[in-house]
């Protein structure tokens, strides 16, 4: 049995990649609330990020966790769908009924890919302002991003986005661990608790951004 | 009481199959699921028509026979609860009810709501067993236990092999079924020897069999009559991970 072909192989893969991808967001949604603080400490962070050498071998790295998760979730995804050809006419109620937000798992996670591309084509690779704080120019991030947040369509879809990102970790984190073999009566529920309040805080941090952008800026 | 229900009829695995409806007249609250259905067919075949195949055997939960998915969850609404244990009583005069065969690839439909469950057994025959040599049984008092490790086997041995956790799980995966053994045997002294070799094998011909993938949404634990619980498939998880590192084929 060949441990990368089997469902559970591919999908302990899966959990891996998506708990290292949810320490990202975490950090980035950390330094994004500088935001709060200052022009100045977010360009300068934004500017200690891009200029450490070890950058490219960090971008290399969660390239290969966000590939790796998309690529074999949607593998197992497709495997998924053909493992019942004939669907249910009536869908299950009450006690015996899954949620739809672990129904929609592989829509969240689409509309969060898209929302990737868009981003960095936004940010990252969006208009490039420069500021100069007395030690050279650097890029003026903060400014780029007081524009964006100041479209009210993109504020809309940036708060769509970043609550299914919410969503799809309040279940994805704690799946993780049990997809890893770990369950325990006495931590599980633990367990299944801090995933839902790491989702709402990474949610919350992240869409403080936008927000008081639009509405205090 | 008086039911409509919509029955899911089929003629063979070639069929493509369709919902046909029924009235069935002056059902008691006090008959299982089952005994309606009997009294369906009792009806069908007086008016000189085939019977609904369905299928039972012991009617008292614990064989694993009957299916049927009713109102879109299988062996019922109820938890805990096998077809054959679902009572009338739970249904309310003149309530419509739809009755499906349990739907997954890897269980084709035989004929109206009776599907294959073969793909369980080969399952079975790939490592769900202990190899033991013919003879007297030893002494239990040998083979010391611990009591949260075989309360834990015990509750997996629950497992009836019935298939609703296959038909309640969006993926249709076996995964509930193919723990419950893993654990079963696993916890226990006796199944310490074929283990490694146990889970490679199930999980193998799970994967062969065409059962979809684990994505921890629970629903086959809720579907289950046996209840049996979420961490079996963590144990399965953790087992087949290490039994693939530690694998020299």
């Amino acid at each position: 049995m060949n441990f990368w072909k089997s469902t559970i192989g591919q999908k302990q893969l899966v959990g891996l990649a998506g708990l290292a991808l949810a320490g990202f967001v975490l950090t980035h949604m950390l330094g994004n609330l500088l935001i709060l603080v200052g022009p100045r400490a977010y360009n300068e962070y934004s500017h200690a990020l891009v200029s450490n050498p070890l950058i490219y071998a960090a971008e290399v790295g969660l390239l290969v966790f966000f590939l790796g998760h998309v690529i074999v979730a949607m593998t197992l995804q497709k495997r998924n769908w053909k493992s019942r050809e004939v669907k249910y006419a009536v869908s299950a109620s009450g006690d015996k009924a899954t949620s739809p937000a672990k129904k929609s798992l592989w829509a969240q996670g689409m509309i969060i890919l898209i929302f990737v591309v868009l981003h960095l084509i936004t940010m990252k690779y969006g208009e490039y302002y420069t500021v100069n704080y007395g030690q050279g120019e650097i890029r003026d991030l903060h400014r780029l991003v007081v524009d964006v947040f100041h479209q009210p369509g993109y504020v809309i879809w940036y708060v769509i986005c970043l609550v299914l990102l919410g969503i799809h970790l309040s279940h994805g984190v704690a799946s993780s661990f049990q997809t890893l073999g770990f369950n325990h009566p006495k931590y599980t529920p633990k367990i299944k608790l801090g995933s839902c309040l790491f989702a709402a805080v990474v949610t919350a941090g992240f869409v403080v951004q936008p927000i008081y952008v639009y509405f205090l800026m | 009481m008086n039911l409509n229900l919509k029955i899911w009829r089929q003629k063979n695995s070639q069929d493509k199959g369709q919902f046909m409806e029924f009235h069935a007249k002056d059902i008691s609250e006090d008959m299982s699921f089952l005994e309606m259905m009997d009294v369906v067919n009792e009806q069908l075949i007086k008016d000189g028509k085939e019977p609904v195949e369905f299928d039972h055997d012991c009617r008292e939960g614990i064989c694993g026979a009957c299916s049927m998915v009713i109102n879109g969850n299988p062996h019922g609404p109820d938890k805990a609860t096998t077809t054959c244990q679902l009572h009338m009583r739970r249904f309310k005069d003149g309530d419509s009810i739809v009755i499906e065969p349990f739907r997954a690839k890897a269980f084709p439909v035989i004929r109206d709501l009776v599907v294959d469950r073969s793909a369980f057994d080969r399952i079975i025959e790939a490592g769900g067993f202990i190899s033991a040599s013919t003879g007297n049984a030893q002494d239990a008092n040998c083979l010391p236990i611990a009591k949260d490790h075989a309360d834990r086997a015990f509750s997996a041995a629950t497992c009836i092999g019935c298939g609703a956790c296959v038909a309640a799980c969006k993926n249709a995966s076996a995964s509930l079924f193919v723990s419950a053994k893993i654990a079963h045997l696993g916890l226990l002294p006796q199944g310490q020897a074929e283990r490694e070799r146990r889970a490679l094998r199930m999980v193998a011909a799970m994967d062969e069999s065409g059962f979809g993938g684990c994505t921890n949404t629970g629903a086959c634990s809720a579907a289950c009559p046996k209840e049996i619980g979420q961490e079996n498939i963590a144990m399965m998880n953790r087992d087949f991970m290490r039994s693939s590192a530690k694998n020299r084929d």
